[in-house]
């Protein structure tokens, strides 16, 4: 660990640093807000920013800074989730497809091909709309996991095929090692550092969706999330009131986590793939 | 003869595709808690329009029919299928009474085709340009900067973009239409400049992340290809930079990139369809976000099939032209 951070390149780093600080705002800030800050009136309205509200008001009497806070908090565990699930079912199946081949190879190839070539977010927008107008949280998180294994599945299956033919591979198999072990000991490595990438790729992509959901009005709007701050600040005309702080903050948090979470994937694997080039 | 073949299969790929993508529409409203049409009704009547009882078995029965709930499951299935594939016909739009679905449809496109082929091309024309030069200096400081800038840019969503110029440009700095009016009589020269001034932002957002990834991923190839035997036999025989980066490197730089283009063309409508929103821009983002607030389910079910339709074609079709342009995979 200590040698992978002493060599790890700038963007690595500055990526890490961003998104521990995005973490830290996100998942232990909101245990010290001094009351639930979703509810309105809690805090005098439409204030610019002070001692006692860092980040002003909102036109609703919400503390912009805590709600921020629990608005981050949201978003990361729905990112955290999608890709969690993501790269679980995508990384098992893409192994099962390319180390079995034949006709399940050919299944899942075209559930992966078909997949990749529908657009998320008309789907979500019918579903919004059929489902009462907006969607809860999980049956987005739900069809974000639907929708986003097949990236890491593909990948993972163009390695597990080649790695069919490598010597190594055959050698393990001739002396009698179990293909479980196999997988886990011979393939996993060369997969590992691409899938870590991919996971953070796509925390960014399911915190993403959910935003763009949430700021035309159909992710639940009762939560906070990224997305419904935006929302709730463009329905309330945060922007012809002048009031930018308050739909700048969810905006130039999401610019900053973003970025961070780009810098950390790119970061990531472009490390793998020069570890793998020297061995 | 093994063209052929490429092109059949994928041909065939390409059809089970748009029936998948078809039977995930079909489903999405039957997996719901909610009955869609007592949810439409409802919503019809939650916006004021008073209609006696025959006026709602006949709503009814006509959104019945739009969404194929008569016979079993299979028989809706079939009819949905030949419905949507065959004719085409969404029905009538049901907030727009009575221009049919496909008529909205058509004249929403060109906006929506023209705003991303435009910003594509800017942004690919930019970007590799960017890319090339960055790629061949990767040390120099302006390429750093570049780079930097590039890297900063690529992972923004396009809405939010959107979002961020609005404020700067319409808001703060108010130099761009807040939404879009477009004025001039047809084919007039008003017309076109009322139709590029009030596209700019739109484009824009589209344009800058593109663009940023455009730079990141040219300038790796360039700087990969760089090293090359043929890149060093050409300079060696003396010829100009400009000859080497455009004649030699360049062709292969830009090859990959249709691959990426072909992951990211839903990526990119997504964004469009947000940043339509956000703009009022008359493409169909708009249309299909009307179609939300109006509770008007032809439409929506015309405009999310024929989305899904279009994306899925739009990436067949440049998988079926990579081999022609690439002719390292056209002989294997």
């Amino acid at each position: 660990m200590a040698k992978f951070l002493a060599d790890a390149p700038f963007r690595l780093y500055l990526g890490v640093v961003l998104v521990i600080v995005f973490i830290i705002f996100g998942g232990i800030l909101p245990w010290f807000a001094p009351g639930d800050p979703l509810v309105w009136y809690t805090a005098p309205r439409n204030q610019n920013p002070s001692a006692a509200h860092w980040l002003g008001t909102t036109s609703l009497g919400q503390d912009v800074f805590w709600l921020l806070t629990y608005a981050l908090r949201n978003s990361l565990i729905l990112g955290l989730i999608v890709a969690g699930f993501s790269t679980v079912i995508g990384v098992f199946l893409g192994l099962a497809a390319g180390y079995a081949g034949g006709w399940l190879d050919r299944v899942l190839s075209f559930f992966m091909d078909a997949l990749l070539c529908i657009p998320t977010l008309p789907i979500l927008i019918l579903m919004a709309a059929l489902f009462g107008g907006q969607l809860a949280l999980p049956i987005i998180g739900f069809a974000l996991v639907l929708f986003n294994w097949p990236y890491p599945a593909r990948q993972v299956r163009a390695v597990a095929l080649t790695m069919r033919e490598r010597e190594f591979v055959n050698v393990a198999w001739f002396s009698g090692e179990s293909s479980v072990r196999i997988l886990v000991r011979h393939i996993f490595p060369y997969i590992a550092g691409w899938s870590a990438a991919n996971f953070i790729n796509t925390v960014l992509v399911g915190i993403s969706t959910e935003s763009a959901l949430a700021v035309i009005g159909l992710s639940s709007a009762q939560q906070a999330t990224l997305g419904t701050m935006i929302y709730w600040a463009i329905n309330y005309q945060a922007l012809l009131g002048g009031k930018y702080i308050w739909i700048g903050s969810p905006v130039v948090a999401i610019v900053l986590l973003f970025i961070g979470l780009f810098l950390v994937s790119s970061g990531v694997s472009m490390r793998s793939s020069a570890r793998r080039m020297s061995i | 003869m093994n063209l052929l073949r490429y092109i059949a299969g994928r041909l065939v790929v390409y059809v089970l595709v748009v029936i998948f993508a078809l039977t995930v529409l079909f489903f999405v409203p039957r997996l719901g808690p909610t009955d869609p049409v007592e949810a439409m009704l409802a919503k019809v009547a939650s916006q004021g329009a008073y209609m006696d009882a025959a006026q709602v078995d006949a709503l009814r029965q006509s959104l019945a029919d739009t969404f194929g709930l008569d016979g079993s499951l299979w028989d809706q299935y079939g009819a949905f299928i030949k419905r949507i594939v065959l004719t085409a016909d969404f029905g009538p739009s049901l907030s727009m009474y009575p221009t049919p679905v496909m008529e909205l449809i058509r004249n929403a496109l060109p906006w929506t085709f023209g705003l991303l082929l435009s910003s594509t091309l800017i942004a690919w024309v930019l970007g590799n340009f960017v890319g090339l030069l960055s790629g061949w200096k990767p040390n120099s400081t302006s390429s750093r900067v570049m780079e930097g800038i590039a890297i900063c840019l690529y992972p923004i969503p396009y809405y939010i973009l959107a979002l961020l110029l609005s404020i700067l440009f319409s808001y703060i700095w108010k130099i761009f239409p807040l939404t879009t009016t477009i004025r001039g009589a047809p084919w007039s020269w008003e017309l076109i400049t009322s139709v590029v001034w009030n596209s700019f932002l739109p484009a824009m957002s589209i344009v800058i992340v593109v663009f940023g990834w455009w730079v990141i991923s040219v300038k790796a190839q360039t700087t990969a290809l760089k090293e090359e035997e043929f890149v060093r036999y050409a300079r060696l025989k003396g010829l100009s930079d400009g000859r080497i980066l455009s004649r030699y490197v360049l062709p292969n730089a830009i090859l990959p990139q249709i691959t990426f283009l072909a992951l990211q063309i839903g990526l990119m409508f997504n964004g469009s369809l947000i940043t339509e929103i956000l703009f009022d821009y008359p493409g169909l983002g708009l249309l299909i976000y009307t179609a939300v607030l109006q509770g008007d389910f032809n439409l929506l079910m015309g405009t999310i099939s024929l989305s899904v339709i279009a994306v899925a074609t739009a990436t067949m079709i440049i998988d079926l032209i990579y081999p022609l342009l690439d002719p390292r995979i056209r002989h294997r």
